[in-house]
């Protein structure tokens, strides 16, 4: 009866367990769009991705039908928009909307890449890209914005860290109707990786091809769902169930990632297979800990719950494809998961133990609402701690955290769709600042000799 | 294309009937059959083969989504490459 047992168990992973395709991401590179005349380079980068796009949502969808399983997101990643070298917000301006009508144009939920790579130091184009960022973030709908502020083998850019508070409370204050999110569409990295297929954070790195397709896999649910009937049984069994689901769901995610790449003609480069909560009840990473056995996400024990389910996801998706790449582990962002909400608002999950929590997540803090009037130089001290979390454990990092204007700690403000709501959570209020105005460089760390 | 097609709901007379009706208007050559009653439930697998040059797998989809709805049976149908390669190493 193993036939039942498995066709029964795929049945169930789609259709009540949440298993989707959470993202099909077409990276395009646009390093030869470049022109001195930013007019001209801003056409041609919306001329390279309305071509190359041109039949990406219609192809996924194709896909999606004839496997009966959901691509929930169809984007785009472009080379990092910094690389253009324009010196003013209104050349950049060219290019952010470029990118946006783009996005628009071939009907894309996203497109990312007006990014910057400034972890060991910025040109002069880099400096005006980062005056620009705010600006771009408000005058855009559908575009992403990420900078790598350090790396493992360079260390962390503290004069960059230090202008992302202004660039974050900027942001703020620009789209402050709208609950401030912009902000939301904005991550500082440390790590970046140049696959990421998921969003806000992807961009098409410069050692990828012209083109090349990424898929991220989800599946809270399914994960969830496998180790609810383990009550009572040891760790290493959980492990091992855990890393198994990974495996096959990572397996569907390559397949209808082959499917795509291969109807589109396009490489297919790397399968993520992250565990991204949605706001939808059943699709959370906070429950998976909860029936791991504590009583909420953010009770002691959950670092240690959190780095087993991540270790465990990456495991099986490694031995799943041939191309594991992205972020792949575990997402914790805040607003986007109800149960990590609800322990917030219960007063169990607080921004302190959330930082404990990146160090073994995939990737940081994500989608975190706090006081609007939060210091420049508190956000910059909060991405530096961030950054040097991935930088010492050599792990990307970020924080995507949204100060949100005029509101203040224990208020709710909400995004709606797939951003969620949040409860404003409170910073430390002690002062940062003397450390942050220091600026300079962290030195890489030494890779020997680690206790 | 192989599929395979579940079926479950509550047992009633006529349900092989009914599918394999659909089946019949659409084209598919059914390959294969089991079934059982699992409490009360009856469940049915049927590994069945598609043309695809005289049926598309949508409609077909739809047709089997519809006739279970209307006999208050849940009937799923996907292609067979996703069983396996979820679940062979």
């Amino acid at each position: 009866m193993t036939i039942y047992k498995d066709v029964l168990e795929t049945i169930n992973m789609l259709e009540r367990e949440n298993l989707d395709i959470r993202t099909t991401t077409l990276g395009i590179s646009l390093l030869d769009c470049f022109d001195r005349d930013h007019k001209k380079a801003s056409k041609a980068v919306y001329e390279r991705i309305t071509s190359l796009a041109e039949n990406l949502v219609a192809t996924a969808d194709s896909v999606a039908d004839d496997y009966g399983i959901e691509i929930v997101n169809k984007r785009i990643s472009v080379t990092p928009i910094a690389l253009a070298g324009a010196d003013n917000t209104e050349d950049w301006m060219l290019y952010a909307k470029a990118m946006d009508d783009a996005a628009k144009a071939v009907g894309v939920d996203i497109i990312g890449g007006f990014s910057a790579l400034v972890h060991k130091g910025a040109t002069a184009a880099e400096e005006a890209f980062i005056e620009a960022v705010p600006y771009a973030l408000a005058e855009t709908d559908n575009m992403c914005s990420s900078i790598n502020l350090g790396t493992t083998k360079s260390g962390i850019n503290m004069d960059a860290v230090m202008k992302m508070g202004g660039l974050i409370k900027k942001t703020a204050r620009l789209t402050k109707d709208n609950a401030s999110f912009g902000c939301a569409k904005f991550v500082a990295f440390a790590n970046a990786v140049e696959d990421n297929p998921f969003m806000a954070g992807a961009f098409h790195g410069v050692g990828e091809p012209d083109a090349v397709i990424n898929v991220g896999v989800s599946g809270p649910g399914v994960v969830k769902t496998a180790i609810s009937d383990m009550e009572g049984a040891s760790l290493d069994e959980v492990a091992e169930v855990i890393k198994q689901t990974a495996f096959k769901i990572t397996r569907a995610g390559q397949l209808i990632g082959r499917e795509v790449s291969s109807r589109l003609d396009i490489p297919f480069g790397i399968l993520d297979l992250s565990l991204a909560p949605t706001p939808a009840v059943g699709d959370s990473v906070a429950e998976i800990l909860e029936v791991m056995g504590l009583q909420r996400c953010g009770a002691h024990g959950s670092t240690a719950a959190l780095a087993m389910l991540t270790d465990a996801v990456k495991k099986g998706g490694i031995m799943a494809s041939g191309h594991v790449g992205g972020l792949s582990g575990a997402f914790i962002p805040v607003s986007e998961d109800e149960r990590m909400i609800r322990s917030v608002q219960e007063g169990c999950l607080t921004f302190d133990k959330l930082e404990a929590m990146t160090s073994v997540c995939s990737v940081g803090l994500d989608m975190i609402a706090i006081p609007g009037d939060t210091s420049e130089e508190t956000i910059s001290a909060i991405i530096a701690d961030e950054a040097a979390i991935g930088v010492i454990n050599n792990k990307t990092t970020a924080v995507r955290i949204i100060p949100v204007y005029g509101k203040t700690a224990g208020e709710i403000v909400d995004w709606g769709g797939l951003f969620g709501s949040a409860p404003i959570m409170e910073v430390n209020s002690f002062d940062s600042g003397r450390f942050i105005a220091r600026g300079g460089r962290i030195p890489a760390p030494v890779h020997s000799f680690k206790n | 294309m192989k599929a395979i097609i579940t079926v479950i709901g509550k047992d009633q007379v006529g349900i092989m009937y009914k599918v394999s009706g659909v089946l019949n208007e659409y084209n598919v050559n059914i390959e294969d059959v089991t079934q059982t009653l699992m409490q009360d439930y009856f469940t049915m697998l049927m590994l069945v083969k598609i043309d695809e040059s005289k049926t598309k797998f949508r409609q077909l989809q739809d047709a089997l989504e519809d006739m279970g709805a209307e006999n208050g049976l849940s009937i799923r149908i996907q292609k067979e490459e996703i069983f396996d390669t979820m679940h062979k190493v």
